[in-house]
């Protein structure tokens, strides 16, 4: 890399380059980065590595097993006014989590705009989308244990289906919980006007990279585990 | 991080160190990206509803999959706003899961062809 001298070496520079100027200069790699969101990204990066491992484990359980595994399409069907509907319940909790995740990026831009009121309600609706979808998970979980799937058994084939299932949905339901009083409590410190004080709202922006994680992860879950 | 409000609204917007613009962006693009995520639910829903199988099944999946993981990580999350080394930091490393998947798969093959001539079908 050539000498820039002045303020910010390799400010100007792109790609690959930039990531090596970088990489390579004084201090810190993640310059102008707030810290608090290098961290959330760095943890979410571990946490991708649980749910590749998960997932992974699912795989080869799946494919190694000589017994059929269960249809997915009709384990988590619903009879509504007469009509089966398959996987509907996985459906709406789709929808549901991906509307969450659309008012938790306006929440991030209202709080940039710094209009504490729509930050708060936003973050809250999106709190409130991830509590209906924990209910949701809950209602699914008492519906499989009831129909008699365990861990280590289930009436439809394949036994480590169970074990897929209350691990993956389980972990990444537990996630989702956590994402929700970790936005309530983020929601009200900036309704108490906290971040005005500090003139930043990037913390609104680190608790929105964990909510849009909960919902990566369950775009990957719903295609290999529901859908496959 | 208590009480009191007193001189909050005077502090000016970039106070602090920096990061560009703190990632201010036109609402537009929000709601864009929200209407195509429902959309591409919807066709990974319809992929299940009208029973798809075989190689269209778990290739229309995949697509579905990896552009509803793309949008959000490139604009709900502002990855493609960030800075080249946190992109390539973050975005990388998740690239060795693809080793893994292919020992596993590769392992749970021997496995199965295992079951099936020791133990024969149930």
């Amino acid at each position: 890399m050539a000498d820039h001298g002045i303020a910010e070496p390799g400010a100007e520079l792109r790609g690959l380059e930039s990531f090596v100027a970088d990489w390579s200069g004084d201090q810190e790699a993640f310059k102008r980065v707030h810290w608090g969101k290098a961290m959330m990204w760095i943890f979410l990066l571990s946490d991708t590595f649980v749910f590749g491992v998960f997932l992974t484990s699912y795989m080869t359980v799946r494919s190694s097993t000589t017994i059929p595994w269960p249809n997915t399409s009709e384990v988590f069907a619903l009879t509504i006014g007469g009509q089966h509907v398959p996987l509907l319940l996985i459906a709406i909790m789709t929808f549901i989590l991906i509307s969450s995740s659309g008012t938790m990026a306006l929440a991030v831009n209202y709080g940039y705009r710094r209009d504490r009121r729509k930050t708060m309600l936003l973050m809250l609706a999106t709190a409130a989308f991830g509590a209906t979808f924990v209910s949701m998970q809950a209602f699914e979980w008492t519906k499989l244990i009831l129909e008699g799937v365990r861990p280590w058994s289930n009436p439809w084939g394949a036994p480590q289906f169970g074990a897929c299932f209350f691990m993956i949905t389980g972990f990444h339901g537990l996630h989702v919980s956590i994402g929700v009083i970790y936005l309530t409590t983020i929601a009200l410190k900036v309704n108490r006007g906290d971040y005005e004080r500090k003139g930043n709202y990037e913390v609104v922006e680190i608790a929105g990279l964990y909510w849009h994680f909960v919902d990566l992860v369950w775009v990957f879950i719903f295609a290999f585990f529901y859908l496959w | 991080m208590d009480h009191g409000d007193a001189t909050a609204r005077a502090i000016p917007q970039q106070a602090h160190h920096g990061s560009e613009q703190g990632q201010q962006h036109p609402l537009g693009i929000y709601f864009g990206i929200w209407a195509l995520l429902f959309v591409l639910s919807a066709f990974s829903y319809a992929v299940d509803y009208f029973a798809f199988q075989g190689f269209a099944r778990w290739s229309l999946i995949l697509l579905f999959m990896w552009l509803k993981a793309g949008l959000i990580v490139a604009v709900f999350m502002h990855m493609r706003w960030e800075r080249s080394a946190l992109m390539y930091a973050i975005l990388v490393p998740p690239l060795v899961l693809a080793v893994l998947v292919s020992l596993m798969s590769w392992e749970s093959d021997y496995t199965f062809w295992t079951r099936i001539i020791f133990f024969g079908f149930e």
